[in-house]
Parts: structure tokens; sequence; C-alpha cells
């Protein structure tokens, strides 16, 4: 029973997620004594995934497959696993894994773990360890159907590279007119920018930045530092900044490696959302802020002075080490 | 138009979590519990579709007996009807089972669903439940308008939004933007007396096997404390964060 992981790409090149999902399919493999096969969809290079312990590739070359779609996506998946006779398939924890991942658990029959933080600390019986109570707490979940689905939770596990090398063999999956029944009518998406779930680095303002009008050195620092912006529930719901840029318990989750709290008090609801970052920075006037207490480093003070003051000492930083 | 609503009774928000039994329940004293949150976007958009285009609301749990006082809830919010399903919500394959009975029985044209529950966190019932009885799926969605059985849905992804249309029956798993913030409903006097006399049927489960199992519970270990860096000296954030936490 081989290992299948699904390796996300966007306009054919890998994310880094696939990496991600590599490593930990690669250190599974390990311990269960088997082999990790990958399938990709319009990817173009997948030589890459070699190096991070995959043995093979199924290449996925369709137009119709082009934009994303759950129902075709889980599909695809479910007949590579089908072909590779997997006993343990592996996705991310990317909003499109997360909407095609139950349709590919009662397609496979499959018992579906999400949030996955490391690998299983038994493998029989199978159980992994999971975030729940958005960040909470930990579940260990106990797996019990024959073919299990696992969703690992970005910057969890982090790459590691195996130096192989991965043979690659086309796969053409039998796509079936009911996997599109949903027609896309249009997409808007903001290019060029840095988005929440991709990036390694967010930058997040709160209540405490005043009014939209002051979000420009939000954005400046933000982008000195190669960010994504985000902000509290009330800044987005006051339309100071658009929704998808809502982070929490009830907005998007973020699993960066830095995030940098600005003018945010740090409620229960925020750091739920925010707490699987590895790093956190909080810059806040009162020291009472909840958010000191959450962090790893603190600054007490006037965001008007702290930021403009950090963005060029990173600018001369950046000069420096570039 | 038959609406369906699915409602997960969760700790509210700012609920502190610990576990009893040796860490292997979560322990709900204390605890109290709200209608999730994503649930809470969906339903009352299901009054919007009630309230504009003359659709009846079913609001549906899968839980013991001390979920009825959620339902009532939602039923003051302005729901038809309320079922439950007599069992203990095991998984999200369990769930998905029940409701995909009453979702076949009842013949309903959408279902709403919430894009995840915030105690598992599972983001599996809707998708699930879809895959079971056949019906479209939209996941992570915005924003819902049905006309002639057609429906158009706005979903978040990644950086954005996309636009979607398909016809009906749907499941959809929402979230906040299929409704503002300022558009929930708070439960009045009337609404509640109304809710009294609403019907709540309760149902017992199908046969089902549930796919997994929360065997034991941790709890994050504790965090040390914060270095403060004076207002002054930003060089040593910026030091700390290059040479210590190596993010920069
Ligand atoms: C059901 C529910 C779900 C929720 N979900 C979320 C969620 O997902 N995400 C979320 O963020 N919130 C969520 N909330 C809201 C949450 O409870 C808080 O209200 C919210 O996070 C507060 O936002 P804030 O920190 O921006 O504002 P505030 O709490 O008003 O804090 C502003 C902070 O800015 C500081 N400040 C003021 N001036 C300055 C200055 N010049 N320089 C530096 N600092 C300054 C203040 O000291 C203060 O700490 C939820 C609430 C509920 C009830
Ligand atoms: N026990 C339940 N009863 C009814 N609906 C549920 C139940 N659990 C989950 N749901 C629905 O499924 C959504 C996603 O939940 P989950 O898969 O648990 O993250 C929730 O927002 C609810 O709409």
């Amino acid at each position: 029973m081989s290992i299948l992981i699904y390796t996300e790409s966007e306009g054919g090149k890998l994310k880094k997620t696939a990496f991600e999902v590599a490593s930990y399919a690669k250190a599974l493999a390990g311990q269960t004594g088997t082999t990790v096969t990958a399938v990709a969809v319009n990817a173009d290079n997948t030589a890459e995934l070699g190096k991070y312990g995959v043995d093979k590739v199924l290449k996925v070359s369709d137009e119709k497959l082009k934009g994303f779609n759950a129902r075709a996506y889980a599909d695809v998946i479910k007949q590579a696993a089908a072909q590779e006779n997997a006993g343990i398939v592996i996705i991310s924890s990317s909003a499109n894994d997360k909407y095609l991942a139950p349709v590919l658990a009662i397609n496979l029959e499959a018992g579906y773990a999400p949030n996955v933080v490391a690998l299983p600390e038994s493998t029989d019986p199978f159980r992994v360890k999971r975030t729940a109570f958005t960040n909470k707490a930990f579940n260990i979940t106990e797996i019990r159907t024959d073919v299990k689905l696992i969703g690992l939770s970005k910057n969890s596990f982090g790459l590691k590279e195996a130096n192989g090398a991965a043979a690659e063999e086309t796969f053409a999956p039998a796509l079936n007119d009911n996997d599109f029944a949903i027609g896309t009518e249009s997409v808007d998406k903001t290019t060029g920018k840095v988005t929440i779930a991709d990036a390694e680095i967010v930058v997040s303002g709160g209540r405490g930045l005043k009014g939209p009008e002051n979000w420009g050195m939000i954005e400046e620092l933000a982008d000195v530092l190669g960010a994504a912006t985000a902000c509290s529930k009330p800044v987005s719901d006051m339309g100071w900044r658009p929704h998808g840029e809502h982070v929490g318990q009830t907005g998007k989750p973020v699993a960066a490696n830095l995030y940098i709290a600005i003018g945010i008090s740090g409620a229960i609801q925020h750091l739920a959302g925010i707490n699987a970052s590895k790093v956190k920075v909080v810059i806040n006037t009162d020291p009472e802020a909840p958010f000191f207490k959450a962090a790893d480093y603190g600054v007490v003070g006037d965001a008007f002075e702290v930021v403009p003051a950090l963005i060029e000492k990173l600018k001369e930083f950046k000069a420096q080490n570039s | 138009m038959k609406i369906l609503v699915c409602i997960s009774h969760v700790p509210d928000t700012t609920s502190k979590i610990n576990f009893s039994d040796g860490d292997t329940k979560f322990d709900t004293n204390g605890v109290q519990f709200v209608i999730n949150p994503n649930d809470e976007f969906g339903l009352t958009r299901a009054m919007w579709f009630k309230e504009k285009q003359g659709a009846s609301v079913t609001v549906v749990n899968v839980g013991g007996p001390e979920t009825e006082p959620t339902l009532r809830k939602a039923l003051a919010i302005g729901a038809d009807e309320a079922i439950r399903v007599n069992a203990e919500a095991t998984d999200g394959f369990f769930v998905a089972r029940q409701l995909a009975k009453i979702v076949k029985d009842g013949g309903y044209d959408l279902v709403i669903a919430g894009r995840e529950s915030i105690d598992y966190n599972g983001g599996m019932v809707p998708g699930m439940l879809a895959a079971l009885t056949g019906a479209n799926f939209v996941n992570t969605c915005i924003g819902l308008e049905v006309e002639n059985n057609e429906a158009t849905a706005t979903r978040e992804i990644d950086g954005g939004k996309e636009t979607v249309k398909c016809a009906l029956p749907l499941i959809i798993g929402g979230q906040k933007g299929l409704v503002e913030e300022s558009d929930l409903r708070i439960p009045n006097m009337r609404g509640i007396m109304m809710a009294r006399q609403k019907k709540l049927t309760v149902l017992e489960p199908e046969e089902a096997q549930s796919q997994t199992t929360a065997v034991k519970f941790e709890k994050p270990a504790p965090k040390g404390e914060v270095k403060l860096v004076s207002p002054d000296n930003l060089d040593e954030l910026i030091s700390l964060l290059h040479n210590e936490a190596k993010v920069i």
C-alpha cells in the first residue's frame, strides 16, 4: 500500500505546500516502509518533487482542469489513489484542498483528519495529532477506515530534503460531465500581491489604527517585508479593509512564519486564528493588551511613530543584507 | 424553495477550553453554547430568502437533547421548524450520513451549512453531504442568490473571489459575507414566544459507523515571556527577528 499525495500548483507552478506535503509523506513512508507517489494537475515542472522524497509523479494535463474544481479534482485524486492502491492519501490545508477533501473522503470511503500537525504517533491503530477548537487545543484522532485521508496543516512539518529523483508518468483520468456541473462566471483576484494563505510574513492592523486612511504605513511595511496584509474583525466589519483580510477564529486562519500585530488588542477570537504562526510581534500603546501574553516580541509604543521608524530601519537592513 | 440550515452547537468563542476524564473529553462545565458563527450567517441569509422569496426554512442539528436551546434560538430568529436527530455527533461522516437522510426525505432545494464548526474545525459535513446526496457544492460561500432554480454563488478564493452558477439542489459551506455582521439578528421577545410554539421534531438516527474518533486532547504548551523592545531601539527588534527568530 503506497502513499499518494496531491501536490497543488497554480499557473503551472507547484506551491510550497506541495513540498511540505511531500516532506511529510516521505517521513511517513519511512515509518511504514512504502513509497510516495504524487499526483499533480497541470503542473509544468515536477522534477523538484524528487528532492523532497517523491518516488513517482502522475502528471495530469487537461485543459478542462485549468480552473480549480473541487469535484473534478477529487475525482482525479480518487482515480490516482485507486491505480496506486494507496492506503494513505495526503493533501494540504489550503482553502482549495479543504474544499475537495470531504468529497474525496466520501469517494475513497476514507476517514479524514484535517489540520494535522505531526507524523502519526502510531500507525496501528492509526493516530494523528491535529488542531481543534481553532488552535486552542490539539486532538489525537484515530482513523479507523482502511484508507486514510490526511490534511496537513501549513507550516507545521516544514520542508525536508531527501535528495531523490522522481519518475514521471502521464496520468489521464476519465472525467465525467457531472464533475463540471458548476460553471465559473467570473474571477476577481488581485494580482501581484502576496496572499495571506501563501505569505511567510503577515502584517496585520487593528482598530488602534483609527481609520482606513492610515493603512498606507501598514502596506508599506508589508511591502518592505514581502508580506501579506491582514486585519482584525472590527476593521473589516467597519469597511476599513476588505473582508478577505479578516483573520481570526471566524476569519481566515494564519500560519505564517512571522505575524506582526499593530494596534490589535489580542482578543481570544483573534489569537485563536493566528496562533499557529511561528513568531508573533505586537506593537501596541497599552502594555496591558492581552496580545503581549501571546507574543514573542513586543513594542509598547504608538504605531504612528513605531511603524514609520521600523520601515526606515528595515529598508536599511534590507539594503545591507541583499 | 425549501431550505435546510444545518446548525452546529458549539462553545461560545470566548470559552476557555478544558478537558476532563484524563483529557479524553471536552469539559462542558461553565461553557456557554451558541449557534456556530458560520451557521448564524447562513441562517440570516435563509431568513432573507424566506422574507423576499417565500422560502420555507427548517433548521437541523444532530445532537443530544442539550442542543435544543440552540435550535430554539434559531426558531426565535425566524426559522419555521426544527429537526433534531437524537444522536451524539461522533464525527463528520456520521453527521453527514444523518443529514443525507433528512435532505433526501425532505426534498430540500438548498442546504445551508457552515464552512466549518469552530469546535473541531472539521470542515467536513457540507462537502460529505454533497458527495452523499449528489447535490452541487460551493464552499467558503460569501454571497448567494437563487432565481428560477438556478443559484449564483460567490466563493472566497485565495486573494479574491469567484462567482459561479449552478442548478439546485445546492449545498453551501457558508461564512461571513453571506450577510454582514450588522445584519445578524438577536431574537426579540416576540420571536422567543413564537419559537415555543414551533415544531421541533426529534428523529432517531440512521445506522451509520463513524470513521474517526477523538481519542485524546492536549493543550498547547504554555508560552514563554514576551521580549519587550523599546520603541527607541528598533534595531534590536530587527536583530532579534533576524538572528534569534530567523524569520527575516
Ligand atoms: C463571535 C465572535 C467572533 C469573533 N471573531 C473574531 C475574529 O475572527 N477575528 C478578530 O480579530 N476578532 C474577532 N472577534 C472580535 C474580538 O472579540 C475583538 O473585538 C477584536 O479582535 C478587537 O479588534 P482590535 O484588536 O482591532 O480592536 P480593539 O480591541 O479595539 O483594540 C485596539 C488596540 O489598539 C491599541 N491602540 C490604540 N491606539 C494605538 C496606537 N496609536 N498605536 C498602537 N496601538 C494602539 C489599543 O491599546 C488596543 O489594544 C470576534 C468576536 C465575536 C463575538
Ligand atoms: N452535529 C451537527 N448537526 C447539524 N449540522 C452540523 C453538525 N455538525 C456540523 N454541521 C454543519 O456542518 C458545518 C461544518 O461543520 P464541520 O464539518 O463540523 O466543521 C457546520 O457549520 C454546520 O452547518
